[in-house]
């Protein structure tokens, strides 16, 4: 028996609706009328809004790129060091934050000492927020100072990498809430960067990825990850592999990394996905933008050829 | 002011109540200041909105979130300048007193003359403003940018020149470097990405691109010829590389949408769990 979901319903109304405007649009431009850039502007609110409505998703399947970084996690002996940088602001959230989320989870659950950092001063407040509101209730054994710790925001960009490459209490004397750092445990034997498993920035702007590269993981052979906005990410590429182990690139990166994760552990398999949620509205809309640059194209040589003509 | 800018307007307005109200109701059980919440989610949708009513042409409400973002930003940075860099840095390994004065823990033996260095030079920054001590603000400005370029350089020089030209040196014969023959080749081929098939093909991509690339560039020869078709080749590496990114940047932007349309499907309408 065929059984529809909501989510398959919305699915196929969208494809309907889609296709049908789209055929109307290509018909329109046969004819020599003008289309209003404001209708392509209503095409993609509507494949970004329907597959919100209906929770459309699609499977993802972590690409090598992303699997590394997984790989890497997973195969860490457990209570090992894992230093995790959220250097992005709200309006690069939705795109990196679901990353911050999984890596959070993947690293608590595997038992390492997790490290939660920030250098961008609207990062503080987010890194509160994930691990507070996303991460912390699904693990409520886990202990401050010994499972994880919060050292927050700290100013300096650049600056504050190349002196933590090399002395890590010197800019983080204290944590987020006063504590010297002398006084908790995850920091016993951690002298600088270099004494951590595994580095992880997530971010897309400046100071980022590329400025963990280029002051800490790279001059200290470091192994770093990264996970990045979409913008940035054709930037990382050429330091995969020899100077990154792996790349999130914008939510594709994402979902695919939760997809691993969810599979793989069956108490995670009912979590929220924003990754693989958003992939729903991505994979539409580019179908859509693929729609119209074909119809583009079509309209421009149908032109050519009948200027060629007369 | 036009009447039909003034019917906008005051539907504008009404509309915005009307929601604050039902916003208000809404929350009444989950917030003790539920009306507050509900102006504040309600404007936050209203500023959303009229961001993106630019897609329909320029207009006030844009105009006036746009100047809110820009005055709200430069103020929160300034703010949180202040605190995180002066205070927070420079104040705890200046002085006790200070520090007492900000409640923040003075950090004893890390006092140092030439922290006072960036005071003078703040200082000397903000004689910027002065017509007649501008010309005060070039020299911490100079030292700014030369110790910017001079951490840069380094930093750029291993990571961005020799570790990437170290990079494109890679095995063109087996995945990593252990090339055992044809025989060996042939009875472990693989289609996997993680096969040594795949992977020689993805080496031989980065080997082709790179020396075609670099041929495109090369200005001192004619492209004629062998030269001109691998220069053609470099070409076409460098316009797939740039749709790359454009595809990239395209998701990041939907991406973004995304995060705003589901704010106003969740929290503002709530129509979505």
């Amino acid at each position: 028996m065929l059984l529809l979901t909501f989510s398959d319903i919305g699915l196929i109304v969208t494809l309907v609706i889609i296709a049908a405007g789209l055929g109307l649009i290509l018909k329109l431009a046969l004819k020599g009328k003008e289309i209003d850039r404001r209708i392509i502007f209503i095409f993609i609110f509507f494949s970004v809004a329907s597959p919100i409505i209906f929770q459309i998703k699609f499977s993802e399947k972590a690409t090598a790129v992303v699997k590394s970084i997984y790989d890497k996690i997973d195969n860490l002996p457990e209570g090992s060091k894992i230093l995790i940088s959220f250097d992005f602001d709200p309006a690069m959230a939705p795109e990196v934050q679901p990353m911050a989320i999984v890596l959070g989870r993947h690293a608590l659950i595997k038992g390492h000492e997790v490290v939660f950092m920030s250098l961008w001063t609207t990062g503080q407040s987010l890194l509160t927020e994930i691990i507070n509101e996303y991460i912390l209730p699904d693990f409520p054994e886990k202990q401050e100072f010994i499972d994880y710790v919060t050292l927050g925001f700290k100013a300096g960009n650049e600056g504050v990498l190349k002196v933590i490459a090399t002395d890590f209490k010197k800019m983080f004397p204290v944590d987020n809430n006063g504590r010297p750092l002398d006084s908790i445990p995850i920091f016993d034997g951690v002298k600088s960067c270099s004494d951590f498993d595994l580095v992880i920035s997530i971010g897309g702007g400046k100071p980022g990825p590329k400025e963990w590269i280029l002051f800490v993981t790279d001059p200290s052979n470091i192994p770093m990850a990264v996970g990045v906005a979409a913008v940035i990410a054709p930037q990382m590429y050429p330091y995969y592999p020899a100077q990154v182990l792996g790349i999130m690139g914008g939510v594709k990166g994402a979902a695919e990394y939760e997809s691993e994760f969810i599979g793989n552990y069956e108490r995670f398999k009912d979590m929220k996905t924003p990754g693989l949620l958003t992939m729903g509205p991505q994979t539409l809309a580019h179908t859509v933008i693929m729609a119209f640059i074909i119809i583009g194209n079509i309209i421009y040589f149908r032109k050519r050829k009948k200027e060629a003509k007369s | 002011m036009r009447k039909s800018s003034l019917m906008v307007l005051a539907t504008v307005a009404t509309l915005f109540i009307v929601s604050w109200i039902f916003k208000g109701i809404a929350l009444e059980d989950i917030y003790e200041s539920n009306y507050l919440q509900g102006f504040l989610l309600t404007f936050s949708a209203f500023l959303t909105l009229s961001i993106m009513s630019f897609l329909y042409k320029d207009n006030p409400f844009y105009k006036f979130s746009e100047h809110l973002f820009v005055g709200v930003s430069a103020a929160y940075a300034m703010v949180v300048g202040f605190w995180t860099t002066i205070v927070g840095n420079l104040v705890p390994r200046l002085s006790e007193s200070l520090s007492n004065f900000f409640q923040i823990p003075y950090q004893e033996g890390t006092y140092n003359f030439f922290y006072y260095l960036p005071v003078i030079f703040g200082l000397m920054l903000l004689m910027r403003l002065s017509k007649k001590h501008g010309w005060m603000s070039r020299i911490p400005l100079a030292f700014i940018i030369g110790t910017t370029a001079g951490l840069n350089f380094i930093g750029y020089l291993r990571s961005d020149f020799t570790n990437q030209i170290a990079a494109t040196f890679i095995p063109l014969l087996g995945a990593a470097g252990e090339w055992k023959g044809i025989g060996d080749f042939f009875s472990n081929l693989s289609l996997s990405a993680g096969g040594q098939l795949v992977m020689m093909l993805s080496n031989w991509v980065i080997f082709l691109g790179v020396f075609c690339g670099l041929i495109y560039f090369f200005f001192s020869r004619e492209h004629t010829g062998l030269f001109g078709k691998a220069s053609r080749v470099g070409i076409w590496i460098l316009m797939i590389t740039f749709g790359a990114s454009f595809g990239y940047t395209v998701m990041g932007r939907i991406s973004l949408l995304v995060g705003r349309i589901t704010f106003l499907f969740k929290d503002w309408l709530g129509i979505i769990s």
